[in-house]
């Protein structure tokens, strides 16, 4: 059983980087990223590959950062002519190319077939069982790292622009914004976060394939950053556990109603995840926590 | 505080941030028949949606130290005039000069940096951040917009932040919002949203500001604020392109006038030259006899 909360742990870890990367893009500046998943593929097979040819984990990792981010600028680019909405199906259309590749494009990335056999990183120093257990440790530590980074950016004018961004692109331009820029980074920052969970993906399981990066990652990411609170990063990591709960714990269904067929059971479960995430926009429409503001230093002179 | 009656210390308290070297020193009068090109210059300027001209070939010149209105009658092209100066939207022929500088190809975020903003008909407040927020937002060259700076120079970004925030109570104690600074713009009323534009547009330091019916939806006894304050900027040197429906505001503002109809110039002059000329009468002021 310890185990099993282990891997919850780790997969609810990966679910609120995923969950950090949409509140950036999407809860931030307002930019929908329907191919949240292409993204996440893009970041798990950058760093299989290079660690199936030899690369060092963490400079992997690294590089699937860096790749993510530069694509999720270069997508983000691509909208520059088009009225917002459309970065929606952009990135749609971008995650069903991205797992056409990953499908087709064997000879570098195994097709349907998946790559097996990942390294995974640091193996020779904590081999054994407890490397689970050292991985979600890593895995807590990073997502506490990330945190504490996209708070100061969520915090800082940049943040502020963003929110503008969001919020009317016109005003925020005759204000002297850069809205083009602002997106672009905002999205590359996502990206960024996205690839590095899609190395921990890759290196958890050990072993990735197309089926994998299909569009419930993309839905399983906005109902954590519903639920959390758009905008809110303390909100998001209640949201995706509160996700995850729903997700694992309705999978015991079957155990406590044993007059459902299997089949029965596996419905029932995608009700109660619909009817829990009804109920919590019903009684909490804005999340369960809000987006950060400022606010002002009330003096003593300030209420004439 | 008295709101209709500036000190010298209050008038400063709107330039808390310095006027950027680019920006002229606001020229004596004397000096204004020298070569100094215009504050603004349009020319030849046309807009055509469709079939539909709204804006037929302006040309119009504003020198510096003048607070100017725009009025005629609904459909005139004021808005749309307004729209393709503050590069919203793009002109179908013509160009504008500020400061002779041709800005019509410039993207619309440069403009702020020129000493150019303007306020919207519709208020457009940025709802989901707070007043104090919406303010700070506006204030040119800031450290902690680039992330290295968020990053790399936190101590600067601190602040500038706190300078902006006296900057910003300064200017929302003169129009009473001070006590909403922790308010979502969106909850502001008609007539607050208006002064939160005007407000926001302040915290640039800005040379001209247009302001596209500044007093619409504004309480008669905030309306009065609204003069003084633009009255008060214009001795310290923003000039002011003001599109108006409230002719007594243009009356009490405005030094000189331009009249549009018909996605035209009809005349110009001031206030008493203009509604004393039969045209006017009977594209504008006709339709209220």
């Amino acid at each position: 059983m310890t185990g099993y909360f282990v891997a919850i742990l780790t997969f609810v870890s990966l679910a609120v980087l995923l969950g950090f990367a949409l509140n950036i893009q999407w809860g931030q500046a307002g930019m929908i990223n329907f191919g949240l998943a292409g993204f996440y593929g893009v970041g798990a097979y950058t760093a299989a590959i290079l660690s199936k040819q030899g690369v060092d984990g963490v400079s992997a990792t690294v590089a699937a950062i860096v790749t993510t981010a530069a694509i999720s600028a270069l997508v983000s680019l691509a909208t520059i002519k088009l009225r917002e909405d459309y970065l929606a199906i952009t990135t749609l259309a971008f995650s069903e190319s991205v797992r056409l590749v990953l499908m087709n494009e064997t000879w570098l990335t195994g097709g349907t077939n998946g790559i097996r056999d990942i390294p995974r990183p640091f193996v020779d120093l904590v081999g054994g069982e407890r490397y689970e257990l050292f991985f979600l440790a890593a895995c807590i530590v990073l997502v506490a790292a990330v945190y504490f980074l996209l708070d100061s950016v969520i915090r800082s004018p940049f943040g502020r622009a963003l929110r503008a961004v969001r919020e009317d692109d016109v005003v925020a331009a005759t204000l002297g914004k850069d809205v083009l820029a602002l997106r672009v980074k905002a999205f590359a920052i996502g990206g960024a976060v996205i690839g590095l969970a899609g190395a921990l993906h890759a290196f958890y399981f050990t072993y990735i394939d197309p089926g994998e990066f299909a569009g419930f990652v993309t839905v399983y990411a906005f109902m954590s950053v519903i639920v959390g609170g758009k905008g809110s990063n303390r909100g998001l990591v209640m949201g995706a556990c509160t996700v995850m709960i729903l997700l694992e714990g309705t999978r015991f269904l079957k155990d406590f109603v044993p007059f459902f067929t299997a089949q029965q059971a596996a419905s029932l479960r995608l009700i109660m995840i619909g009817t829990g995430l009804i109920l919590v926009l019903i009684f909490r429409p804005s999340g369960l926590s809000s987006e950060y503001r400022l606010s002002s230093p009330k003096t003593a002179d300030t209420t004439s | 505080m008295s709101s209709s009656n500036y000190s010298q210390a209050d008038r400063f308290a709107f330039r808390t941030t310095p006027v950027p070297e680019s920006f002229p020193a606001r020229p004596n009068r004397s000096a204004e028949t020298t070569a100094q090109p215009p504050l603004l210059q349009v020319e030849g300027l046309r807009k055509v949606y469709g079939g539909l001209e709204a804006v037929a070939g302006v040309d119009l010149s504003l020198p510096f130290g003048r607070i100017t209105g725009l009025i005629g009658p609904n459909g005139a092209g004021k808005t749309t005039l307004l729209n393709v100066i503050s590069n919203v939207e793009r002109p179908t022929a013509g160009r504008v000069l500020l400061q002779g500088e041709d800005i019509s190809a410039l993207p619309q975020y440069r403009l702020a940096e020129r000493g150019m903003v303007r306020t919207f008909q519709i208020s457009r407040e940025l709802g989901q951040l707070t007043v104090l927020e919406n303010l700070l937002l506006a204030r040119p060259r800031q450290t902690g917009e680039k992330l290295i700076g968020v990053f790399g120079r936190a101590g600067r970004v601190r602040r500038e932040e706190e300078a902006g925030i006296e900057a910003a109570r300064a200017v929302l104690l003169k129009v009473n919002l001070w006590r909403l600074a922790d308010a979502p713009a969106a909850a502001l009323s008609g007539g607050q949203k208006k002064l939160l534009e005007l407000s926001r547009a302040l915290m640039l330091s800005p040379r001209l500001v247009l302001l596209d019916e500044p007093a619409a939806g504004v309480a008669p006894a905030m309306e009065q604020v609204l003069i003084d304050t633009i009255r008060g900027l214009a001795t310290e040197g923003v000039d002011f392109l003001i599109v108006e429906h409230d002719l007594d505001v243009v009356a009490s503002l405005c030094s000189h006038v331009f009249v549009m109809a018909g996605g035209r110039i009809l005349t110009q002059g001031t206030f008493a030259q203009i509604s004393g000329d039969s045209r006017v009468v009977e594209a504008y002021l006709g339709l209220k006899a």
